[in-house]
C-alpha cells in the first residue's frame, strides 16, 4: 500500500520538476491576482488590510482551480490514466498520492510565499502568520475538491469552464473559514475554534474526495 | 400486497413501463398542485391577517419559504437519485438524478427572487449578504454546475453517473456550506439583531404556508416525472417502444 | 377589503405583486418547457423513422 503511494507520489514529483516552468507559473498567477488587487483600490492602509486577507485567499482559489488540470489531463491523454484504473492497485490511493504531489508542488509553495503577500498589503506579523495557517490547512482541501472536479470533467474537450463551475461552490466553506479566521485574528479574537473546523475540512476531505474522484474517474473512463 | 408492491418497484425500472405509468400519474400530480397553489395564494393574500411589523409585504412568504424549502428537498431528492444510480446502476435512477437539477434551480432562483424583493422594503437594498440567502445562492450555483456538467457530456450513462456524484459531493456540502455562511454572517454581524426573521406566526398565517409547501412538492413530483419522461425518451429513441408510440407516429 | 385596497397590499403593492408574478412565470416555465422538449424528441424520432424506412 506505502509503494502504491510512494511510487505514484514520486512519479508525480518527478513530472513536475520537469515542468518547472508550468509549476512556477502557477506560483506566478497567484502572486500577480493578489498584488494586482491594491492598484485597482484606494491604496489607504486600513482599507489594504480589511481586504488582504480575503484577497489572498480568494487568489489562492482561482491559482488552485486553474492548476488542478494538470493533475489527470496528460495522464488521461496518453492513456496512463486508463492503465492506473485498470491496475489491481487501488485507484484511490493513486489519486490520494496524486493529489498529494499537487499539492507539494502547487499548494505549499503559496503557503511559502503567502507572508510577502500579507507584506503588500500591511498585514501585521500575527496575522500573516494566522494567514499562513488557513493557507496550510485550506489548500490540501482545495487540491482535493479540485481532484474531484477535474475528474468529472477530464473527458470533456472544454472542461476547464465546466470544472470552474463545479468546483467553486464547494470551495466556499473552505475560503470562508479561511479568509475570516484571519479576520478574527486581526480583531483579536481567538481564532482556536476556526482552526478546529479547518482541520476537520480537512479531515473530511482526505477521508471521502480521493473515493469519490476514483469512482468519477472510473466513470468518465468508461461509463 | 408486499408482493404488488415490488412488482410495482419493479416495473418503474422498465422504461415503457415507467413511460406509460407516469404518463398517467402527470395530470393529476399537476392539477392538483395547481389547485393547491390557488387556494394557498388565495388565502395567503386575502384571508390571512396583516402582520404587525411588517404590513402586507410579508405576504411574499407564501413563495419565498416554500421555494426555499422545496430547493432543498429536490437537491436531497436528486443526490438520493443518484446514489440509486451508482449503487445499483439503475437507469431510470440516473434519469431522475438529472432531471431533477432544472426544477431545484427554478425554485432557488424563486426564493432568491422572492426574498431579495421581499428585502428591499423591508432593508432598503435588493440583496443583503444574509446568511440564508448567501447559502440559498451558492445552492444555486451547485444546481448550475450539475446542469452544466450534464449539458457537456454527451453520453446519458456517463452523464448520469457523473451527476450522481457531483450531486452526492454537493449533498455533503450544503450542510457545511450552510454552517459557514451562518458563521460568517454572525462573525460581521456586529451588534445588530437579523433581520430576516419571519413574522410572528399565527395559525391563520401558517395554514396557507403549509399548503404551499404541499402544493409545491407535489408540482415538483409532477414536473419531474415530466421531465423524466422527456429524459427517458432521448435515450431509448432508438428502441422499438419508443418508435412504437402512438405519439411517434 | 376593496380591490384597491387589495391592489395595494397596503402601500407594498409593486412589490407583492412582482414577486407572485415571477412566481407565476417560473412555475409556467416549468410546465411549458418540458412539453416543448417533448414534442421536439418525438419529431425527432418521427424523423428518423421516416428516413430509415426510406432506405429500406
Amino acid at each position: 500500500m506505502i509503494e502504491v503511494i510512494w511510487a505514484t507520489l514520486r512519479r508525480d514529483l518527478l513530472l513536475a520538476v520537469r515542468n518547472r516552468t508550468e509549476v512556477a507559473n502557477r506560483l506566478l498567477f497567484f502572486v500577480l491576482v493578489a498584488a494586482v488587487f491594491p492598484l485597482g483600490l484606494d491604496v489607504e492602509k486600513g482599507l489594504l488590510q480589511a481586504i488582504g486577507p480575503s484577497v489572498v485567499w480568494v487568489s489562492a482559489l482561482l491559482a488552485t482551480v486553474l492548476s488542478v488540470d494538470s493533475l489527470f489531463r496528460t495522464d488521461f491523454e496518453d492513456g496512463s490514466l486508463e492503465q492506473m484504473a485498470l491496475s489491481p492497485q487501488p485507484l484511490t490511493l493513486v489519486v490520494l498520492a496524486k493529489v498529494l504531489a499537487h499539492w507539494l508542488v502547487t499548494g505549499l509553495p503559496l503557503v511559502v510565499i503567502s507572508p510577502l503577500l500579507a507584506l503588500l498589503f500591511n498585514l501585521p506579523g500575527t496575522d500573516m502568520a494566522v494567514l499562513a495557517g488557513t493557507l496550510l490547512l485550506g489548500t490540501p482541501v482545495l487540491s482535493l475538491l479540485g481532484a474531484v472536479g477535474v475528474a468529472l470533467t477530464v473527458g470533456l474537450r472544454r472542461g476547464g469552464v465546466v470544472l470552474t463551475l463545479l468546483v467553486l461552490p464547494l470551495y466556499v466553506p473552505v475560503l470562508v473559514f479561511g479568509a475570516n479566521t484571519v479576520h478574527l485574528a486581526a480583531a483579536g479574537a481567538d481564532t482556536s475554534a476556526p482552526f478546529y473546523i479547518l482541520g476537520a475540512m480537512l479531515a473530511l476531505a482526505v477521508t471521502l474526495a480521493p473515493a469519490a474522484t476514483a469512482a468519477a474517474l472510473r466513470i468518465s473512463l468508461n461509463g | 400486497m408486499f408482493r404488488a408492491l415490488v412488482n410495482f418497484y419493479h416495473r418503474l425500472g422498465s422504461p415503457p413501463h415507467f413511460y406509460r405509468i407516469s404518463g398517467k400519474w402527470i395530470p393529476w400530480l399537476i392539477g392538483i398542485a395547481l389547485v393547491m397553489i390557488a387556494i394557498g395564494w388565495t388565502w395567503g393574500l386575502i384571508f390571512a391577517p396583516t402582520d404587525y411589523e411588517q404590513g402586507d409585504a410579508y405576504r411574499i412568504i407564501y413563495i419565498h419559504v416554500p421555494a426555499a424549502w422545496l430547493s432543498m428537498f429536490a437537491y436531497v431528492c436528486m443526490a438520493a437519485a443518484g446514489a440509486m444510480g451508482l449503487i445499483w446502476r439503475m437507469k431510470m435512477a440516473e434519469v431522475m438524478a438529472v432531471t431533477a437539477a432544472p426544477i431545484g434551480a427554478g425554485f432557488t432562483f424563486l426564493a432568491l427572487a422572492s426574498g431579495s424583493i421581499w428585502g428591499k422594503p423591508m432593508w432598503g437594498t435588493w440583496w443583503v449578504w444574509d446568511a440564508r440567502l448567501t447559502s440559498e445562492l451558492v445552492l444555486l450555483f451547485l444546481y448550475l454546475g450539475v446542469i452544466a456538467l450534464d449539458n457537456a457530456i454527451e453520453d446519458r450513462r456517463i452523464a448520469g453517473r457523473a451527476v450522481g456524484i457531483l450531486a452526492l459531493v454537493g449533498v455533503v456540502n450544503i450542510p457545511i456550506i450552510h454552517y459557514s455562511v451562518q458563521w460568517w454572517y454572525t462573525l460581521h454581524q456586529g451588534p445588530t439583531v437579523t433581520k430576516f426573521s419571519s413574522p410572528s406566526i399565527y395559525w391563520s398565517m401558517l395554514v396557507p404556508l403549509l399548503i404551499m409547501g404541499i402544493a409545491f412538492m407535489i408540482f415538483f413530483a409532477g414536473a419531474w416525472l415530466m421531465r423524466a419522461r422527456n429524459e427517458l425518451l432521448r435515450r431509448e429513441a432508438s428502441k422499438r417502444w419508443a418508435r412504437e408510440l402512438p405519439e411517434a407516429s | 377589503m376593496s380591490l384597491t385596497e387589495f391592489l395595494r397590499m397596503g402601500g407594498y403593492g409593486g412589490y407583492v405583486w412582482s414577486a407572485y408574478g415571477i412566481a407565476t412565470a417560473v412555475l409556467v416555465w416549468q410546465l411549458t418547457a418540458p412539453i416543448a422538449h417533448r414534442r421536439r424528441i418525438l419529431k425527432q424520432i418521427k424523423r428518423r423513422k421516416r428516413r430509415e424506412s426510406r432506405r429500406q
